[in-house]
């Protein structure tokens, strides 16, 4: 029993490893001055790449984007809990029907709600 | 330096946008008045054949040159030729460039395809500054050298080489991908001849 986790010990072991190697390479290679070291302002700020945000950072996005992403999160995560049921099906048996059937339904009925209320229409 | 500064002004209005844009682009100008020098110390070496490689280095220049990865950097025409050098024809992933890296941290090549004009050089002076060390620069066409047909103009600046130092010229109006890949080989043989271990 023990020794089928000595399989993720190794992986703990060369996953550990694997991360002090690739934090201590760069130390290496400037300890060897195998990579010049220019530094200047622009490449040591914290600022990524690109340019810098200019003007003004009170830019208003359409409010109806939240309203597709909200219905579109709620449908994903369904159809990935549908997967799931489908794969268990056989042992699961007509409880789990049922019990997916409400869940399906809850969703439906916010999805419904949200129909009639027009979100779906862009105008 | 006063460039970066005025970079992290904090402005709120539009015409104070393009009075701080404008006066950046006024101070880069100024301070560019004459060309950077080009990166060709190796020449004279390989002249004088006082180049000694240690095979550390030998062996660190051949990663080099076997992973250049350019960084998105094509204002202009010349760009649908490097597009074409990529592309299956020519195929540059032969020499290990196949992934144009669309952030300067993580690239280490400059290929400036295309006019360059002075509203648009701080930006490319700060995707180099950004880049990684060691760097290089290929100017490629016409405009990258010297401005080409626009070299008068006056918001053209008359080569890439007055805002950076550039490794290597590849010449044409536009130059064929051919050329490009003559002009990658070349740099290939200055990153063979690099010494860094003193």
């Amino acid at each position: 029993m023990l020794a089928n986790y000595g399989n993720v010990g190794l992986f703990l072991v060369v996953a550990v490893l694997f991360a002090i190697t690739t934090i201590l390479l760069p130390v290496f290679l400037r300890y060897f001055r195998i990579v010049p070291h220019k530094p200047n302002p622009v490449k040591n700020s914290p600022y990524e790449c690109g340019m810098e945000t200019a003007g003004k950072t009170w830019v208003q996005f359409n409010f109806r984007y939240y309203f597709y992403a909200l219905i579109f999160v709620a449908l994903d995560v369904m159809v990935f809990f549908l997967y799931l049921f489908a794969v268990g099906l056989r042992e699961i048996k007509i409880f789990g029907l049922i019990e997916i059937a409400v869940f399906v339904l809850v969703i439906a009925v916010g999805y419904i709600y949200a129909w009639k209320k027009k979100v779906l229409e862009w105008k | 330096m006063e460039i970066d500064k005025r970079h992290r002004l904090h402005i709120y209005s539009d015409e104070e946008l393009d009075k701080n844009e404008g006066e950046i682009i006024e101070l880069l100008k100024a301070a560019s008045q004459q060309p950077v020098p080009d990166q060709d110390e190796w020449l004279d070496e390989q002249l004088r054949r006082n180049i000694l490689v240690t095979s550390v280095e030998i062996l660190l220049n051949a990663a080099r040159c076997a992973s250049l990865w350019p960084v998105v950097c094509f204002p202009a025409c010349c760009a649908f030729e490097f597009i074409t050098t990529a592309a299956s024809r020519f195929d540059i992933s032969r020499f290990g460039m196949e992934i144009i890296r669309a952030s300067p941290r993580q690239a280490d090549l400059m290929i400036t395809a295309g006019t360059l004009t002075w509203k648009n050089a701080p930006n490319v002076r700060r995707v180099y500054d950004q880049m990684a060390e060691p760097k290089w620069v290929i100017a490629m066409g016409a405009c990258a050298i010297s401005g080409g047909i626009f070299s008068g103009s006056y918001s053209v600046v008359p080569g890439y080489n007055r805002i950076i130092p550039v490794d290597v010229y590849v010449p044409g109006c536009p130059p064929r991908p051919e050329a490009l890949l003559y002009g990658i080989e070349q740099l290939r043989r200055k990153i063979s001849s690099l010494q860094f271990l003193a």
